[in-house]
């Protein structure tokens, strides 16, 4: 070994600033993920299988179910619309009814899954472009089977008539949609379903991601290098915290990539407003997580906090059951959880094309929540090996 | 090290002390893992921390760069309050730990960078790179340190903690498991880098590490029992003694247990083919053996005492303070 010091001068010592604190751990940060295939693995396995799951739900369900037609008109464009759900392989024309009682029947008696009602004077209003309505009931309290089939039901006649009608399809619909899911009024169709993953599968990614990041250096003895070297608690943080914004990222955009493409589920309002808030989400729950491996003893226990805290997030965000719906005590936890803000923003972003202005009060929960578990954490932060 | 300009400027007053702490004290819930302990070294100086196993040597020099915080006691370190200005001293102090703590998943040259960057180096590429090629690793600079062999794990563990041109190095048995040549090695660069003005402090068990050291403080049961250089190690331990070898080279494990505790005999301790007997009483001690001079086939002869030796007597008097 030839020697290692040119000990000229004495460098400057106070030199390096935040930033290069900061990149430095974000560099290491990002070659570690790299290298641990698991992880990697973890980032596009997880939402892939999850959504192939949901999809796969989504896809064979629908199959010949049985549907009710109630026409009050004996019309071209009527019998037109009855052909075109006829083609399809989701639906089957089990009973035709004559009346609105026999129709809420049928339903009622679990004998059809869907009612379908084409009202008087559906085609005079179809020609004059007044749009009238098209009521479809479902019987929602299968949601997945049920959603998904309704989704498709819109496009379908849409786009039979349009073939029959010889209308380009781009052009404004004919008529109004009407879609009326009974028994389970907000339950979740496969519109919401492709939302809420993303918020799921995020949650909990992003949660373990970070959780095991302390803890990780403290067992691997990497730490105590690490806190002999002149970086804060937050600079490690932050290293720790950026990298994993971009995997969130792509994860993001995997799920609403898939859902858009596969499932077809729109995205009206502006794809930027969604990523921006996406990563204020992501970020949020970087920050949970990171602040578990500052309080955890060891892997295990910021694993197990991390699940224990994945848990309320699946039951109370919005997620599974109504947020409306559940007890006031259910509903403040519901607000102390990113999911359900984030369900609200990702759900009128995509569903409802909302705006900025729409999404106020959920946006700053989200900054608020990531705000307090920042502090949290870096003042858990143990600088010392005490 | 001549005077750095900017040491002034960071207001050291005593220039030729890099570590002066006095009556540290760490407890680990009830346990007093060290006690009062007190030491001075010199700028530019290689000093040697040796101590059995568990007898805080690791948490002395952990308290010395604010990785643990003192129980009781003051000092400083390269004139910075180990209390109070931790942040300074981790800029201006290397530590090379115990166990293996660099980053086991990055390459030699992505680990370098990183401290690299941490301090704020102009060019992180770059000085890696010279360390890579300094330290002997030019070749396996992509290698993950994790798959690195214990003497070359060790190399990096001591580029990667001399890159930011520290002040002072804290080595916390760096040779421990690594190959004779290696540790040779080692021992020559360190000598090297306290001839550039390095003050360098460096825990071991080795005795013959002890002797490359230019002072030496002995720790035993969290107590600093003694220090000073070699000889003045020696000359106050105020041993006498003898080597006894059987002509035949057998029994010797027998004589030794009959020596052992017999008034005046302070310390027995089989070295090879004879054995180290010493006692602080000369008289006392030449008593107790003159019944053995005339056993056939055994040779009784004086000896400079060894700074095992030493350090022998000092663990078996510690250890029965504190039983
Ligand atoms: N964080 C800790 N918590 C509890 N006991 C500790 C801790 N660190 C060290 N010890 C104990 O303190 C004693 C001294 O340890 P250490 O300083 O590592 O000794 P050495 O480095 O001389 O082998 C040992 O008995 C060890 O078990
Ligand atoms: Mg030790």
């Amino acid at each position: 070994m030839s020697r290692m010091l040119p000990m000229a001068k004495d460098p400057p010592r106070d030199r390096g600033s935040f930033w290069h604190r900061t990149w430095a751990m974000l560099v290491k940060e990002f070659i570690q993920l790299r290298r641990d295939r698991v992880s990697f693995a973890m980032i596009v396995m997880l939402p892939l299988m999850q959504l192939l799951l949901f999809g796969y739900a989504i896809n064979t369900t629908p199959r010949d179910l049985p549907t009710a037609v109630l026409l009050q008109e004996n019309s071209d464009l009527g019998r037109s619309i009855l052909a075109a759900l006829r083609n399809t392989q989701y639906f089957k024309i089990t009973h035709q009814v004559t009346s609105e009682a026999e129709f809420d029947k049928v339903l009622a008696s679990g004998q059809v899954l869907f009612a379908i009602e084409i009202p008087a004077g559906f085609e005079r209003a179809v020609r004059r472009g007044e749009r009238p309505a098209l009521l479809v009931a479902a019987d929602a309290t299968d949601p997945v089977a049920a959603g998904s089939a309704m989704g498709a039901l819109g496009q379908i006649v849409q786009s039979a008539l349009a073939h029959d009608y010889g209308l380009p399809e781009a052009a404004a619909p004919l008529f109004e949609f009407r879609a009326h899911a009974r028994y389970n009024p907000a339950g979740a169709t496969y519109l919401n379903i492709v939302p809420g993953l993303v918020g799921t599968i995020l949650t909990m990614t992003m949660l373990i991601f970070t959780a095991l990041s302390v803890t990780r250096e403290i067992e691997r003895g990497t730490m105590e290098s690490l806190l002999a070297m002149p970086i804060t608690p937050v600079e490690i943080m932050l290293g720790k915290i950026v990298p994993y914004v971009l995997v969130g990222f792509v994860q993001a955009a995997l799920i609403i990539g898939i859902g858009v493409l596969l499932f077809g589920v729109p995205v009206i309002g502006s794809l930027g407003l969604l990523a921006l808030l996406s990563t204020l989400f992501i970020t949020a729950n970087l920050a949970i997580g990171y602040t578990f491996s500052t309080i955890a003893q060891n892997q295990l226990q910021a694993m197990q906090m991390s699940m224990m805290f994945f848990l309320p997030n699946i039951l109370l965000s919005g997620f599974m059951f109504p947020f409306a719906g559940m007890p006031v005590w259910a509903q403040w936890i519901g607000e102390a959880l990113p999911l359900t803000h984030y369900l609200r923003i990702v759900r009128a972003i995509m569903l409802k094309g909302a705006t900025l202005p729409d999404l106020t009060y959920d946006s700053l929960a989200l900054v608020g929540l990531t705000l307090v578990a920042m502090t949290i954490a870096v003042s858990r932060f143990r600088r010392t090996l005490d | 090290m001549t005077e750095a300009p900017d040491l002034a400027k960071d207001g050291i007053a005593k220039n030729d002390i890099a570590i002066d702490v006095h009556g540290l004290t760490k407890k680990f819930g009830a346990r007093t893992v060290v006690r009062d302990l007190s030491m001075q070294v010199r700028r530019g100086s290689i000093y040697g921390f040796l101590g059995p196993n568990g007898s805080g040597k690791t948490t002395t020099i952990r308290m010395l760069c604010g990785l643990l915080t003192p129980d009781a006691g003051e000092g400083t370190c390269l004139g910075f309050n180990i209390r109070t200005q931790a942040d300074k001293i981790k800029r201006r102090v290397g530590y090379m730990t115990q166990r293996f703590s660099l980053y086991q998943d990055l390459s030699v040259r992505e680990n370098l960078e990183f401290v690299a960057r941490i301090y704020g180096l102009p060019d992180p590429a770059n000085a890696a790179r010279d360390m890579i090629s300094r330290i002997g690793l030019s070749g396996r600079e992509a290698q993950l340190a994790g798959e690195l062999s214990g003497g070359w794990k060790q190399r990096l563990a001591l580029g990667a903690c001399t890159l930011p041109s520290p002040q002072l190095l804290l080595l916390d048995e760096p040779t421990a498991g690594v190959d004779p040549k290696a540790r040779r090695e080692f021992w020559n660069e360190i000598h090297a880098l306290a001839a550039d003005g390095l003050t360098v402090l460096v825990s071991t068990h080795y005795m013959d590490e002890a002797e490359r050291c230019h002072e030496i403080a002995y720790i035993a049961y969290g107590e600093l029992l003694v220090h000073g250089t070699v000889d003045e190690v020696i000359a106050s331990a105020h041993l006498v003694t003898y080597t006894v070898s059987a002509s035949n080279g057998e029994g010797l494990a027998k004589i030794a247990d009959e020596l052992n505790g017999r008034p005046g005999i302070d310390m027995v301790a089989p070295f090879g083919s004879s054995l180290h007997v010493g006692g602080r009483d000369a008289s006392a001690l030449e008593a107790a053996l003159q019944s053995f001079r005339d056993r056939p086939g055994l040779a009784i002869e004086p000896a400079k005492p060894t700074l095992e030796d030493v350090f022998i007597d000092l663990m078996t008097r510690a250890r029965d303070n504190f039983q």
